[in-house]
């Protein structure tokens, strides 16, 4: 199952996905799937170097499932983090 | 209202510029996370799954109508449209920005209002019934000790490294809306036998996983040796309490291993010490706090029985409204009218920036500018003229706000669970909103009467499940939320810990499983017996077989 890292933006607690590009964005859309334990741990050691950098607080590698093309955290937690409360659309962030 | 003397302003201005330097440093990277985290929490500011949270205190549930404003300001301009009120009379927002908490900060102290000892293993917000001081069956207004106990507490360098948090409830009415006797420690206003008002002491109570009624340490004591006896309590626990396990730090562990007796004894010998010393709470300082607490100027009027009987034989839907929300004030002509935050379908204790900008208003044309919160999640407006009932009625109708189920089966208690807590296991709210959402006829929620609904979405116990009437708690179960349900359960003055009925059920299950305790409670009670009362009577066999069919007896 592919991976993904989330975390929370330290300026504004956003929570955001590591990006192919090293950067983070607040849509899982464009967060790095991870199919690979190298590229695992080669994404974790820039996680927790931006960690470091103080951009972002506690780094974590989560599992993803895709369905039609669109990555979704298979723990209801991380999807609640993912894509806002279930009981209030208009929270969403993007 | 209290209003901060001059040591309080000062110090809290210097706390926000201080915190103003930290996130500063934080931010620069001079602090690392685990550095700054208690520096954060100190200040009442949490990270929870979606962005920074922030716990605002309201000193025992009474707030200025002034500060609700500035609550709505704070919502409107820093966070997203809406706050939070809590099981302790707390506010919180739930999608603060690091950057800008200095800067709301700033704005709380300029109306007099703190994050400081909203979290922390220290005394928390002190919390008090919601009706302090207006009551028609209390004994006297708590708040004057709730407030010196909140100065005595407030950064305490003694009791600012506790093992765990402490919590402090007052009531000065024998009707216990302050739950106290699930507070570590809890303070119950009654007489002694010479006619002198005085505390109850109750200590070691609590939820969470470990879940206690707490004990009665000492029968009565005297107003001016609360702040001692407060203090023998603390510094006992703060010796004997366990700080090697977190689930075992709460003084709720410590007084029931050692058994009440030995706390008790322990306690006395150090009030030995306490009790002739310093912390003899001089009687000018109650005074002097005392006149803060000062009734408002009421007019001298009579009640208005009869002209608000002839406008409810008219006004059915204004009727219910009086007779569910609305209670007896101790002053003739005024009354204490209760604003629901249960509509149906909507999260308990949310409301949005423009709601509190209108009950600031409401409070400040109905009710001397005052609000008070409940520790259930509603607020209300503890003056309000006997004549101008209808009036402002029909304005709590237009905002939403006049749900007239106060005390009923949708008057549920809910923490914010799941979706937004970083502890929680499961989602609190959305079973809330589908219970409220399956009991919308009024007339049903009048016929089942009293009863309480308590909602938690971990063991963490914030939404108070061990002591509803029916008590939920949400629990992960492989990775699916499952519900367990506890019946009879109370935290009045006749406090009791819920049931367990049986395994967990699946959401969608919920809202019928209370529907067939409601049908079996309809077929079980005897004329017009409470719920919980039919509970104590029948027992627990009755709900599970109805919720889990008769097959569970056997099993």
């Amino acid at each position: 199952m592919p991976q993904m890292i989330i975390a929370n933006r330290l300026r504004d607690g956003a929570v955001v996905f590591l990006a192919p590009n090293d950067n983070w964005d607040m849509a899982i859309a464009a967060g790095a799937l991870i199919d690979t334990e190298a590229d695992a741990a080669r994404l974790m050691a820039v996680a927790k170097q931006h960690e470091l950098n103080c951009q972002v607080i506690d780094p974590q590698l989560i599992e993803i499932e895709v369905k039609d093309g669109k990555p979704r955290p298979t723990a209801i937690r991380e999807a609640i983090r993912a894509f806002g409360p279930t009981i209030r659309t208009d929270l969403t962030e993007v | 209202m209290y209003r901060y003397d001059e040591f309080d302003a000062r110090f809290v201005n210097e706390r926000v510029a201080q915190f103003r330097r930290q996130v500063k440093r934080r931010l620069a990277g001079e602090l690392t996370e685990d550095q700054f985290r208690p520096l954060r929490l100190m200040n009442g500011l949490y990270l929870q799954l979606h962005a920074y949270m922030l716990r605002i205190n309201v000193p025992y549930g009474t707030l200025a109508s002034k500060q609700m404003r500035k609550f709505a300001y704070l919502a409107r301009n820093y966070d997203r449209n809406f706050g939070h009120f809590t099981t302790r009379q707390n506010l919180q927002f739930n999608w603060i920005k690091l950057e800008q908490v200095p800067d709301i900060l700033q704005h709380l102290a300029d109306v007099e209002v703190t994050g400081i000892q909203s979290s922390g293993n220290c005394v928390r917000n002190i919390t008090a019934d919601q009706y302090a001081g207006r009551a028609k069956d209390e004994l006297a207004d708590p708040r004057v000790y709730c407030e010196l106990l909140r100065q005595y507490s407030f950064l305490h360098p003694e009791f600012s490294y506790l093992p765990r948090k402490f919590k402090i409830a007052v009531t000065g009415s024998p009707n216990d809306r302050a739950a106290v006797a699930v507070h570590d420690i809890g303070l119950r206003m009654h007489k002694n036998e010479q006619g002198q008002i005085g505390f109850e002491v109750l200590v070691g109570g609590g939820l969470g996983r470990t879940p206690y009624i707490a004990h009665t340490i000492r029968k009565w004591l005297a107003p001016e040796d609360l702040l001692a006896y407060v203090e023998s309590i603390l510094r006992v626990y703060n010796m004997q309490g366990r700080r090697d396990n977190i689930h075992k730090a709460r003084i709720k562990i410590i007084v029931n291993q050692m058994g009440i007796e030995k706390y008790r004894e322990l306690v006395d010998k150090d009030f030995e010490f306490t009790k002739n010393g310093a912390l003899k709470v001089p009687e000018d300082e109650v005074a002097r706090i005392n006149a803060y607490f000062a009734p408002p100027q009421y007019e001298k009027l009579e009640d208005q029985t009869q002209a608000l009987a002839k406008i409810r034989s008219g006004d059915r839907v204004f009727d219910r409204w009086m007779r569910g929300n609305v209670i007896e004030h101790k002053v003739p002509g005024y009354a204490i009218v209760n604003l629901s935050l249960k509509a149906p379908g909507k999260t308990p204790g949310d409301i949005t920036a423009d709601k509190m900008d209108a009950v600031a208003d409401l409070a400040d044309q109905y009710s001397f500018g005052e609000i008070r919160v409940t520790h259930r999640q509603n607020l209300v407006l503890v003056d309000v003229k006997q004549s101008e009932l209808y009036e402002l009625w029909h304005k709590l109708v237009e905002l939403g706000l006049a749900t007239p189920n106060l005390g009923l089966l949708t008057d549920i208690i809910c923490c914010p669970g799941l979706d937004f807590c970083a502890l929680a296991n499961a989602r609190s709210i959305p079973i809330a909103q589908d219970i409220s959402r399956a009991f919308t006829d009024l007339d049903e929620l009048q016929k089942i009467g009293q009863f309480t609904i308590n909602i938690s979405g971990c063991m963490n116990a914030c939404g108070h499940h061990h002591v509803g009437h029916i008590g939920i708690l949400g629990v992960d179960k492989r990775g699916e939320e499952f519900f367990q349900l506890t019946l009879g359960g109370s935290s009045d003055q006749h406090a009791s810990l819920g049931d367990r009925l049986g395994p967990g059920l699946p959401q969608a299950e919920v809202p019928a499983a209370i529907r067939k305790i409601v049908d079996t409670y309809f077929v079980v009670r005897q004329q017009q017996e409470r719920f919980l009362d039919t509970y104590r009577r029948v027992g627990i066999e009755p709900f599970k077989a109805a919720v889990y069919g008769e097959e569970s007896q056997a099993a």
